[in-house]
């Protein structure tokens, strides 16, 4: 597509670097820098834990999308800590804002706020809580309300093909989310404005607040309801690094269709003691539980976990 | 062109020719905006009937510096789209223009879904917007400019009525408009009812009663000043408006005449605790009991049991 020879200049222009791609022309990752992303991760999710405790935050949904996070904002999106104002640069909303945890935790590994900050977790003297706003460089808006920033993401791309420009907003969405009527309203706009420069990314994690997603408003089968509504669609791994490759190297997947990706993923991933319970979504940990959990996120036996488990929604 | 011969549509014409950053969108509401597409081209925007979706999709373009002037039917705009627009626009404080089409009466036949008579108290109720009921057509394309270039969210009570009176051509955010003066009787009033508050001032002046009368224009910001002097200076302060009694022009004036330990006896023309009986807009008028010889009527037995 010409299209995408134009995005992967502009890209090798920038602060990005694309992966290098093979004899048939598919990208590929090299291991040194899926050491780097796994890394990156590694400490994000570490953020996270430690963002468990003394109020607690949503760590399921958080470790579902800190890859995706991770990855997007280490090599897709264009922009970087000292273009946070500039009007070329991608955007990344995060419309299934409990999952901010994830969202902080990258901002502070990739320099767009200090580390320090994130110890001011649900303090009056930081706006660091359980939703995104904007007093934290990096985010682009506000979220908590499901089933919004489709929409505010798709009055960005529509400034962004109003002024010719080839910088491109990425939504990410939550499965759950995708219960909310406006999404389905805004997929079909994003579709009649033809906006291809518009992609949404779902943290396909399976649970939504109390339950598995198909055991409440079944899903499936997912990326046929996407295409039905005439946006072009891929599945990926939203856990591995050389997979997120693969499907966000050829955006948009066809000139004048929105593109979404659902990233299968597990809740609670990294934790296997909380991954895909239904319970642990929103958690508030002791100090010791929260040390036995960065134990066991490095692989050093399982936590033993006395916390009652929440329901908070 | 003489203000007289604009209409709404020209002026926001006018407006867009000279700011790029204007764009205009509807829910597939054109009747008020027909003639747009063809002079704005990509910057005339129907998403269809997904109200939701304009307001995000308008805060998401004011983000990037444009003005949006949304547009769909009032009622839908206000309640359909109320949390687009409370998180969106107002948490954000973007310069979103939300115009709503048939406002109150003007819904006339078309039932309760279409009836927005609580809008005014949505609107004002969320921090930043400002909420402008213009009387008539005229008063709406005087105060449109300001409106369009103010950098603060707005509700428009969208009016295409002919105009009852010739008003001022000054417009300031929060300012009324005096209509006339006078010392027994003050009528505060906005939106289309104005006509009828003329009708009802003729005929108290008619029986001797000095009547003042206040086209309030905007609710928010609301011209407090003006509400304590009508207040202070008559001996009745008379409310009038096509909304619920609850958050509309009386509430506010009771709010504005407390704030400033001030007290007054009021009397409230608006709808109390039920949707209006769908009719023609004139028979709804007589219907409601808010034509102006029955305005007139109630002040006048209000005045003389006070006596």
């Amino acid at each position: 597509m010409p299209g995408n020879s134009i995005r992967c200049l502009r890209l090798n222009s920038g602060q990005s670097t694309r992966s290098p791609r093979d004899a048939s022309n598919r990208t590929f990752m090299t291991s040194e820098k899926i050491r780097q992303l796994q890394n990156t991760a590694l400490h994000v999710r570490e953020h996270i834990i430690r963002m468990s405790t003394d109020g607690g935050c949503f760590i399921g949904a958080s470790l579902s999308c800190a890859d995706l996070l991770v990855y997007l904002y280490s090599d897709i999106l264009s922009i970087s800590p000292s273009r946070l104002k500039d009007p070329s640069r991608d955007y990344l909303f995060l419309s299934k804002g409990h999952d901010v945890p994830a969202l902080y935790g990258t901002l502070a590994e990739l320099g767009y706020i200090e580390k320090s900050r994130l110890a001011h977790h649900l303090k009056t003297d930081d706006s660091i809580y359980w939703h995104p706003n904007r007093k934290v460089p990096g985010v682009e808006f506000h979220s908590g309300s499901l089933g919004h920033l489709l929409s505010v993401g798709i009055g960005v791309a529509l400034d962004m093909k109003l002024r010719g420009g080839t910088n491109r907003v990425f939504v990410v969405l939550g499965d759950g989310e995708l219960n909310e009527g406006s999404i389905w309203e805004g997929l079909l706009v994003a579709h009649s404005q033809r906006l291809d420069n518009l992609v949404a990314v779902v943290d396909r994690n399976h649970f939504q607040a109390n339950m598995r997603t198909e055991e409440l408003n079944p899903l499936e089968p997912l990326q046929a309801k996407f295409e039905a509504f005439g946006w072009r669609a891929t599945r990926t791994d939203g856990h591995r690094f050389d997979a997120l490759e693969d499907a966000f190297s050829h955006l948009p997947i066809e000139e004048d269709h929105p593109t979404v990706i659902i990233a299968d993923t597990v809740r609670g991933k990294g934790l296997p003691s909380i991954e895909q319970r239904a319970d642990r979504w929103f958690v508030n940990f002791t100090h010791d539980e929260v040390e036995m959990l960065l134990r066991e996120l490095h692989g050093e036996g399982a936590a033993a976990l006395a916390s009652e488990t929440l329901m908070v929604r | 062109m003489t203000v007289q011969h604009l209409t709404y549509e020209r002026v926001l014409q006018t407006a867009a020719g000279m700011h790029d950053h204007l764009v205009v969108m509807t829910a597939e509401n054109r009747v008020a905006i027909r003639n747009l597409p063809q002079v704005l081209g990509k910057r005339f925007i129907d998403v269809g009937i997904a109200e939701q979706t304009m307001v995000g999709a308008a805060a998401g373009l004011a983000l990037r510096g444009r003005v949006p002037v949304v547009h769909a039917l009032a009622s839908f705009l206000t309640m359909r789209a109320f949390e687009f627009i409370r998180t969106d626009v107002g948490v954000a404080n973007l310069p979103v223009k939300l115009v709503g089409g048939v406002p109150g009466f003007l819904s006339d036949a078309n039932g309760p879904t279409h009836q927005a008579i609580e809008d005014i108290a949505l609107m004002c109720g969320i921090p930043n917007v400002q909420v402008f009921s213009p009387a008539d057509s005229q008063d709406l394309v005087i105060g449109l400019p300001t409106l369009l270039e103010s950098p603060s969210p707005c509700y428009i009570r969208h009016n295409a009525l002919p105009p009852c009176v010739t008003h001022s051509l000054s417009f300031t955010p929060g300012k009324a408009e005096v209509i006339a003066g006078g010392t027994d009787v003050a009528i505060l009033v906005h939106g289309i009812l104005l006509r009828e508050v003329m009708k009802a001032k003729a005929d108290l002046e008619g029986s001797g009663l000095s009547t003042r009368v206040v086209n309030m224009r905007m609710l928010k910001p609301v011209d407090e000043e003006e509400i304590l002097h009508s207040a202070a200076s008559t001996k009745l302060l008379v409310t009038v408006e096509d909304h619920f009694i609850t958050g509309g022009l009386y509430s506010i004036a009771c709010e504005t005449l407390q704030r400033h330990r001030m007290n007054a006896h009021i009397l409230p023309f608006a709808l109390e605790q039920h949707w209006f009986q769908p009719a023609l807009l004139e028979d709804v008028i007589v219907n409601e009991g808010f034509s102006g010889p029955q305005i007139a009527g109630h002040i006048r037995e209000t005045l003389r049991q006070r006596s």
